[in-house]
């Protein structure tokens, strides 16, 4: 297929040699893992200029990922939103149901290239675990999937669909038992098997050159999402909505709008039950800079540099760091970050599936409760294009708790 | 104040004058309490070790296994705090003479502020720091304040280091270099591998500054092999899990101070 579909950044924003963007970014990683993260970087390097690789993962987007992804209007969701017009980048449509599968399938054929037989990830709700499995599947790779223990519990059907999928799943006990202690666990592993085994990073953090490979490989979320809203609404949106976590789906849906200096990129962070309590994982809304987990950026840490630990209702959100490049768009100016807390965003979801029969993630839907809010500000002229990075299938258990949808409960009996 | 960088010079030569290897021990601080690591270092000491590295206890401890884990968990949920670190130091320093260095993380450093950590380890007598995710390429800021305040910078090299870039690495350190004897995270093992004596001979191709080997070293069959080709020997795990095993403090001061003789007497061949 065509190489339309993956298109390394044209305009600059590239990092510096040492992998910085401005302040942010870097290779803070233990010597046993140089020589592997520098081959990670001269192979992708190679593999993205070169034709056959890139043909390759076209190929794999349109005809096993099934992109492009839809771009759905929802006037009734809108209408909760002050009438502003809202579409939605339909990443939940892909295979395996979020934006993960972009960026994996692109690491895993790097992985292949490298000659390595055997592949680990971290995952927070298990979204990119449940990807990277499936990529590993299709290759043939052994798989060894790292989750905090918690969230194997909240986010227990993507486990069996891991299991199903071939890969070994280890419930990660050690620290918070979320997404940084599954990196931490991961980092472990990989320092011993480096050898023959390749981390597969889920998101646009760790050491140079993840943070620009990963964004490289989902970039082509907002190449599409731009060519759609021009075909029809005849316009750039006014803003591009987007959860962060690690922030690597909305990385994908801002990066080709950078240019377009009148699109405002906005972020929304988890605030869980609000960044005042203490219980958030806002980490750009209340972070400091400071390094983790391999590049310098902005962490959720204490006075001493320890790292605090992260809440939210949602897994895939529940991380104390941020990718560096987000990092430099806040640095700049140019990006927008927001929180949203854990009730705003379960409202959203509900609203969601009860105006456009779309049920979202709780990830997504702390960019939809944001839209709801950026919508209002915008007013009926607005045109916004918002992520709908993944669906909701694996939060049925967490929101039918919240909601009291279990036949003999009252709503709201988990709070 | 100036750090001690001649003094753990020195002892690394003084250890070679004697033709054995020298015993490095590494300990957190603040594991069990703070007042209990300050003894278990004494007794480190006591029992033999040349040589003390003080861990400063890090909330992420990529590099550690499970035993260092446990202890890091243990301080910082006791309260240890930086200035619990730096008086670690100078009291067993003030008690031992010894060199003491410190061995963390880089974030924990970049948020204190590194003139402000350099001058107040040189201040409690710290002779320097092993910093493992702080990679050559990162370190010019940390080495140009470590310079300036007499702290040694301590490298990790690894097996997988490639020739020119120990090279690189082993010009930019000071005070001795660190030999990991295998790829992996912190803990012992039953065997240490050749390739650590092979990583010790391509290390020292490159530079004169001593070599020391640790990870996976918890005995004195093993302390003897490593000394046959290495200019020290760094034993961590298997200290502080005596400390975790123990039922009381006393016990556990007592165990540490006995595997510090008998790996002393291994050290000497």
């Amino acid at each position: 297929m065509s190489s339309e579909f993956f298109i390394p950044d044209p305009e600059g924003h590239v990092p510096d040699a040492a992998g910085y963007f401005g302040d942010f970014g870097g290779k803070f990683i233990p010597e046993a893992l140089v020589a592997a993260v520098d081959e990670v970087a001269v192979e992708y390097d190679k593999a993205k200029d070169d034709p056959s690789f890139v043909a390759e993962l076209g190929d794999l987007l349109v005809n096993y990922t099934g992109r492009p992804s839809a771009l759905t209007e929802v006037p009734r969701f809108a209408e909760h939103a002050g009438g502003a017009r809202i579409f939605l980048k339909r990443e939940d449509l892909n295979h395996t149901g979020s934006h993960k599968i972009n960026n994996v399938l692109g690491q895993a054929l790097l992985t292949k290239r490298m000659g390595k037989t055997r592949v680990i990830a971290e995952t927070g709700a298990g979204q990119h675990g449940v990807a990277t499995a499936t990529a590993c599947a299709l290759f043939g790779l052994d798989c060894t999937i790292y989750m905090g223990e918690i969230d194997t519990q909240r986010q227990a059907l993507n486990v069996a669909r891991m299991r199903m999928l071939g890969a070994e799943v280890v419930a990660v006990k050690s620290g918070s038992r979320t997404l940084k202690d599954a990196i931490n666990e991961a980092f472990r592993d990989w320092v011993a098997n480096v050898d023959r085994t390749h981390y597969l990073f889920g998101t646009v953090a760790g050491p140079h050159p993840f943070p620009a490979m990963v964004r490289d490989f989902h970039r082509v979320i907002g190449v599409e999402a731009r060519r759609q809203i021009l075909e029809r609404a005849g316009r750039l949106p006014d803003a591009v909505a987007a959860c962060v976590g690690g922030g690597s789906n909305a990385i994908g849906l801002f990066h080709a709008f950078i240019p377009d200096t009148d699109v405002r990129l906005v972020g929304f962070e988890p605030a869980g039950h609000g960044v005042e309590t203490g219980e958030h994982a806002a980490t750009l809304t209340a972070g400091e800079p400071g390094i983790l987990h391999g590049s310098r950026s902005y962490v959720l840490q204490d006075e001493e540099g320890q790292i605090t630990e992260p809440y939210s209702i949602s897994a895939g959100l529940d991380y104390p760091g941020i990718g560096p490049e987000h990092a430099y768009l806040k640095s700049t100016g140019r990006g927008e970050y927001r929180a949203v807390t854990d009730d705003a965003a379960m409202q959203a979801l509900r609203l969601l599936s009860r105006t456009e029969g779309i049920i979202p993630a709780i990830e997504s839907a702390h960019a939809l409760a944001g839209a709801l809010d950026l919508g209002r500000e915008l007013g009926k002229d607005g045109l916004l294009i918002v992520n709908l990075s993944g669906r909701g299938d694996k939060d049925m258990d967490t929101a039918a708790r919240y909601f009291g949808l279990y036949d003999g409960a009252a709503e709201g009996e988990s709070k | 104040m100036s750090g001690n960088i001649q003094l753990l010079s020195d002892t690394l030569a003084k250890a070679k004058s004697e033709n054995r290897a020298a015993l490095v021990a590494y300990l957190p601080a603040g594991f069990p309490t703070v007042e209990g690591g300050i003894e278990a270092v004494k007794a480190v000491l006591a029992g033999g070790a040349d040589i003390v590295e003080v861990g400063l206890p890090h909330s992420d401890p990529v590099l550690d296994g499970p035993v260092i884990q446990t202890a890091d968990d243990i301080a910082l949920r006791g309260g240890v705090k930086i200035a619990d670190v730096l008086r670690t130091v100078r009291e067993a320093h003030a008690a031992t003479g010894a060199p003491v260095l410190v061995m963390t993380y880089w974030n924990p450093i970049d948020r204190y502020g590194v003139e402000r950590f350099t001058a107040e380890l040189a201040a409690a007598g710290g002779a320097g720091c092993i910093l493992p995710d702080l990679p050559v390429q990162e370190s010019a800021l940390w080495r140009e304040h470590a310079e300036k305040h007499g702290l040694a910078t301590v490298f990790v090299v690894a097996p997988s280091s490639k020739d020119e870039r120990l090279a690189t690495i082993t010009a930019a350190g000071t005070g001795f270099v660190y030999a990991a004897s295998l790829m992996g995270v912190t803990g012992t093992r039953a065997s240490v591998g050749a390739q650590a004596r092979e990583l010790v001979e391509r290390t020292r191709r490159t530079t004169d500054t001593p070599v020391c080997v640790g990870l996976g070293v918890s005995n004195a069959e093993q302390a003897k092999e490593v000394a046959g080709f290495a200019d020290g020997v760094i034993v961590g795990s298997a200290f502080v899990k005596l400390l975790l095993d123990a039922p009381d403090l006393p016990t556990g001061l007592e165990a540490v101070r006995a595997l510090a003789g008998e790996l002393a007497e291994g050290v000497r061949r």
